[in-house]
């Protein structure tokens, strides 16, 4: 009986833990708080980049963004916007992106490096190589913001979302989520708003 | 021996209470704007307005399916929910197509797209920029990802944000109409 006790109890640990893990998956990736990987990447210029690279910096703007999203496109100019502003007071914009290029040929390493060229970006943009990246973040989307403050644990995790609140119009914005973090963070402030959520394209596997 | 198939199922009711209530939130409704567009009626929701297709207590299933032009996953799934609405109209499934097209692509490629597929299911557009505020109310785990769907009637409702074929679409809609 003895036996049977402890084998019970011993499936139902490997049961429970087995539940967790599923149950999990659905919301995998980063909270607020998390410390997140750092990473070596292939930029557009043929060079590799990590966060490491940016002795100075104070955190980073991650964005998983790509070429053929439309709203990722319709942001483009407000990444380029985010990282000259915030690039001199230590925060820059790191674009990663995430989508497997085979699904997706408008997103090919040749596509990201001729995008980046035509729209002037001030920033690395990363390809995903191998898509090992993105799902550490639990980034489900195009674009998907995470702003991360260097601290002596890692990098932390401070904001997780969207740039600001209207895709559409530029104009209509009334709340820039990620500057606000930023802003907060370059203060010694809380994030006002910590997560936000936008429509997006789901990542291409 | 007793306790371990005890233990069993208490684990497998625990894995299977998945299923959440449906939303409780009520709104008023507001006018859809009707746009006409080459002979084609479109009607165009802000969130408040498309809330109520999310709350009907009435005897149907709803199958609700966010998806767009621009959305290859949505586009390559949309003949499923097609087939869908064809096949179980008689048993009070109704398939909801919602559009996030970008409004000045409503005239170019929405209906346009809609007229050669010949889509035979309800589409509306959902046109709300306001996104950190609705996204959340459709469904709280909801990334804004798309595709993603709800099936819900007045018993039950499940939120995916996921792809789908045919069989997988129609195991799902079995739980809700086989009970």
């Amino acid at each position: 009986m003895k036996t049977v006790k402890v084998l019970s109890s011993l499936l139902l640990v490997l049961v429970v833990s087995a539940m967790t893990i599923s149950a999990d998956k659905s919301v995998d990736g980063y909270d607020i708080g998390d410390i997140a990987t750092d990473f070596k990447l292939k930029n557009i210029d043929g060079k590799m980049v990590s966060l490491s690279d940016y002795k100075n910096a104070k955190g980073y703007i991650v964005i998983f963004t790509c070429n053929t999203c439309p709203y990722a496109v319709a942001y483009e100019d407000r990444i380029i916007a985010l990282d000259k502003k915030y690039k001199e007071k230590g925060y820059p914009v790191i674009a990663i992106m995430p989508n497997n290029p085979n699904s997706k040929p408008g997103d090919a390493y040749e596509q990201m490096q001729k995008r980046a060229k035509v729209k002037g970006f001030t920033y690395p943009y990363l390809m995903d190589e191998g898509q090992k990246i993105y799902p550490q973040y639990g980034a489900t989307k195009t674009p998907h913001v995470y702003v991360l403050q260097k601290t002596k644990k890692g990098n932390e995790v401070k904001y997780i979302g969207a740039i600001d609140d209207n895709y559409q119009d530029v104009e209509a914005v009334e709340v820039k989520y990620a500057e606000d973090a930023v802003d907060a963070l370059l203060n010694g402030k809380e994030v006002p708003e910590t997560k936000t959520r936008a429509i997006g394209c789901s990542i291409k596997i | 021996m007793k306790r371990l198939v005890g233990l069993l199922l208490l684990v497998f009711l625990l894995h299977s209470c998945g299923d959440k209530s449906p939303n409780e939130m009520t709104q008023e409704k507001t006018d859809p704007v009707i746009e006409t567009a080459s002979n084609y009626k479109l009607d165009i929701y802000d969130y408040n307005g498309f809330e109520g297709f999310l709350l009907k207590k009435d005897e149907k299933t709803y199958v609700i399916n966010f998806w767009a032009t621009w959305c290859a996953p949505c586009i390559k799934e949309l003949p499923y929910f097609e087939q869908l609405n064809e096949k179980y109209i008689n048993q009070n499934v109704e398939v909801i197509l919602v559009s996030l097209d970008f409004p000045k692509q409503y005239e170019k490629k929405l209906i346009p797209f809609i007229k050669e597929r010949k889509l035979q299911s309800k589409v509306i557009a959902l046109d709300d920029p306001k996104m950190n505020d609705w996204i959340p109310k459709v469904d709280e785990d909801w990334s804004g990802a798309i595709p993603a769907t709800i099936i819900y009637n007045k018993d039950k409702s499940q939120f995916y944000e996921r792809s789908f074929n045919l069989e997988e679409l129609e195991s799902e809609l079995q739980k809700f109409i086989t009970s």
